[in-house]
């Protein structure tokens, strides 16, 4: 069975352990994780994790039901109906010649976000498949660094 | 009401009326012991292995539904306990066990006797807690007997710091329960059984698939109730033994890997299966694709996450069985007519009697089969029965008349050799008035043998039967079977005399060779008042039969095994 990409946004107590109680239990019983952020929600003791992965539509039905299982669990969100942003930062030399990177980062409404003496570094926020062919895209400047931070969701 | 860490371990176990403790202490634990050693609210039983302790707890809480309480040290005397709880685990059996850590300020120095307690423990509890402040350990201790006897049960394990059980802090042990994300669902959807009985009503062979949730569940009485007005035929899992009772007419016996040969055809024929609080074992199913594979399926369990999580389900009901059977019953009286299986009680009727459960008894040498049924001959309802793992275990699940629920303790999920002395020790503090009868092998005993001293010291008059074929006789059939008779690491002809080392602890022994000389020891242990060992020298070679090879077929079943 072909696996599907599925997000996850699930809430948790904000509490010690509780990020270790989530990924031990995608380790322990086999799911894949492609991506995971984590961060308090303001003014609560929750947190909220966004959570890429990917599997049978049986593996995923049970990937929610493990996740609900676990005592510090508050909710998890499973609708299709998500904005989904990532961000992805790329690190390249000075020494590359930048003939159409501006019209590249407007094209992704990318921004530099800081530079240096011997290189730029880059900043793009979108989708994911979005910032997949932005990064093919940045290729031929020879980045030496590329830093994805994984997903982030809000639910609609 | 300010105490000390210590000191609220033990009014919270106060509170939640804990009468036994068992446990083993240690550098981390010993402020709590301490205050074990000056109150009198409850016994502590020092076990003399940590891994007994929890199985003892784990045996305390199969036999009385009640939460299980073990003690244990931090370090190795916790390392020490983590099979007991993945056993309770695995079988969902409610215990706290709480450990000692070191302390706070220490923890992460790789400190004497230190270990990452609950990152051990995490997949194998249903909850844990590193208690950080004494000022949160009245919340905690609540939390931790709340959950692991609510939803679907299980061990909740508790890591105090040496430091938090010195702090002084505010206690004041909470009346009710507040949980911000747990809230466990115990009554059915009515939409959902109102279908269920719907589909019953429109299957010709429905069948019952009773799992060990009817036991944690307390619904036996309600299961023989709506099976009696149905006319619906029942197995049991290995977990699920006694909760119909061997002498209801409905009840066509174990199913799966060692069931009976009814139980199993009539899973494989069956257009409709009502399971109660199963989970689908791989030991129960066989091959998955062939599994039942004309039935529709109903599925009622408290855990969501067990409901579709082997097989799909057409029916789901999440809640608590006791509370949705009840639901059923009114509505099964209404639209079901029990004559209608009727065809279909006598085809299974004659399955049974084409292929009992059999063996080939002998006068020459004891049938570990027979003194089996012998025992429950003797004692029948009078017994709690308890086993370690392996062919004892299976002959024991096949072969004793089985009356009530909690009546047989057993590791199935783990299947941890060196359960069934703790657990039959755990049973008899619970339950002293009752014989309590740990079936065992020569393998499996020796694997908690020094329980033999707790049950001296304490006077837990347990009798351990073991069935001696001087092998580690499930992987010998095994080996037999399917390694053409390579008995690799199997031969366990070089051991102890039984006898002489359980009357070097002080209780007796007895070895028996004949079957009058089983009647006599067994007479003889129930009159002794003490622990007590019977060695039965039984047959080497008896298989336990029928099999399901694993992965094989439920319907495909080995009847016999031929040369």
């Amino acid at each position: 069975m072909d696996a599907i990409r599925r997000v996850l946004s699930v809430i948790v107590l904000n509490e010690d352990g509780v990020l270790s109680r989530i990924s031990g239990l995608f380790a322990g019983r086999g799911y894949n994780i492609d991506s995971l952020t984590v961060a308090p929600i303001p003014k609560t003791n929750l947190s909220r994790l966004t959570i890429v992965t990917s599997g049978s539509t049986a593996v995923l039905e049970q990937i929610v039901k493990q996740l609900h299982k676990l005592i510090p669990t508050y909710k998890v969100i499973e609708s299709g109906e998500f904005v989904e942003k990532e961000l992805a930062l790329v690190k390249i030399p000075l020494s590359e010649d930048f003939n159409g990177l501006d019209a590249m980062l407007k094209a992704y409404n990318g921004t530099i976000a800081s530079s240096s003496e011997e290189s730029i570094v880059l900043m793009v926020a979108d989708d994911y498949n979005r910032i997949d062919s932005f990064l093919k895209a940045v290729k031929k400047y020879n980045p030496t660094d590329i830093v994805r931070s994984g997903s982030v969701a809000m639910d609609l | 009401m300010e105490l000390s860490g210590s000191q609220m371990v033990i009014e919270a176990l106060r509170k939640e009326n804990v009468s036994v403790v068992f446990g083993y202490p240690g550098g981390a634990i010993m402020n709590v012991y301490d205050e074990v050693y000056k109150q009198n609210h409850f016994k502590h039983i020092l076990t003399r292995h940590e891994q007994a302790a929890i199985h003892a707890a784990d045996g305390y809480a199969r036999a009385t539904g009640e939460v299980g309480v073990a003690f244990v040290t931090s370090g190795p005397g916790f390392t020490n306990a983590v099979t007991g709880l993945a056993t309770a685990y695995m079988d969902s059996i409610p215990l706290v066990v709480i450990s000692g850590q070191v302390p706070i300020s220490m923890i992460g120095t790789d400190a004497f006797q230190e270990i990452d307690a609950v990152g051990i423990s995490r997949p194998c509890v249903k909850h844990n807690y590193l208690v950080k402040d004494a000022k949160d350990l009245s919340r905690i201790l609540k939390e931790a007997f709340y959950i692991a006897r609510s939803g679907r049960p299980g061990p909740v394990h508790v890591d105090i710091p040496k430091d938090v059980t010195a702090q002084m802090a505010h206690f004041s042990y909470p009346s009710e329960i507040k949980m911000q994300t747990y809230k466990p669902t115990y009554k059915g959807n009515p939409r959902q059984i109102k279908k269920a009985i719907e589909a019953i009503a429109a299957a010709k062979r429905p069948v019952l698939y009773i799992g060990g949730g009817a036991i944690n569940s307390n619904a036996a009485n309600e299961v023989r109730e709506f099976a009696r007005i149905c006319g619906i035929p029942a197995v049991e899992t290995l977990m699920a033994r006694g909760v119909m009772g061997d002498e209801n007419p409905l009840l066509l016996g174990m199913l799966g890997m060692h069931g009976c040969y009814c139980a199993n055809m009539a899973m494989s024929e069956a257009d409709l299966m009502i399971a109660f609080g199963p989970r689908f074992d791989d030991r129960v199913t066989g091959k998955l694709s062939e599994f039942a594979k004309h039935a529709k399926i109903i599925h009622v369990d408290i855990d969501p996450s067990s409901i579709g999580k082997i097989v799909p389900i057409d029916y789901p009901i999440v809640g608590d069985l006791k509370n949705v059977v009840e639901a059923m019953i009114p509505l099964a009286k209404e639209q079901i007519q029990a004559d209608k299986y009727k065809p279909w009680r006598e085809l299974l009727k004659r399955y049974n009697e084409i292929h009992p459960l059999r063996y080939e008894d002998s006068n020459d040498v004891i049938k570990p089969q027979w003194a089996i049924e012998r025992v429950g001959e003797l004692l029948g309802d009078k017994a709690v029965i308890c086993t370690d793992v392996g062919q004892h275990q299976m002959w024991a699940a096949q072969f004793y008349p089985f009356s009530y629920p909690r009546q047989w303790l057993s590791s199935g999920g783990l299947g941890t050799m060196g359960y069934g002395l703790p657990a039959a020790m755990g049973a008899k503090v619970a339950l002293p008035n009752k014989t309590v009868i740990n079936f065992t092998g020569d393998g499996s005993i020796l694997m908690n043998i020094q329980e033999l001293m707790t049950a001296v010291e304490n006077k837990i008059a347990v009798i351990n039967i073991i069935l001696n074929n001087q092998f580690l006789g499930m992987v010998r059939q095994w080996q037999t079977f399917f390694y053409n008779k390579r008995y690799s690491s199997t031969d366990l002809s070089v051991q102890p005399d039984f006898v002489k080392l359980v009357e070097s602890f002080g209780g007796r022994g007895f070895r028996v060779k004949t079957k009058a000389e089983f009647d006599q020891a067994l007479n003889d242990a129930m009159q002794s008042g003490c622990v007590c060992m019977i060695d039965v020298q039984v047959d080497r070679f008896e298989n336990v039969l029928p099999m399901v090879p694993a992965g094989g077929t439920l319907y495909n079943m080995m009847l016999e095994y031929k040369e």
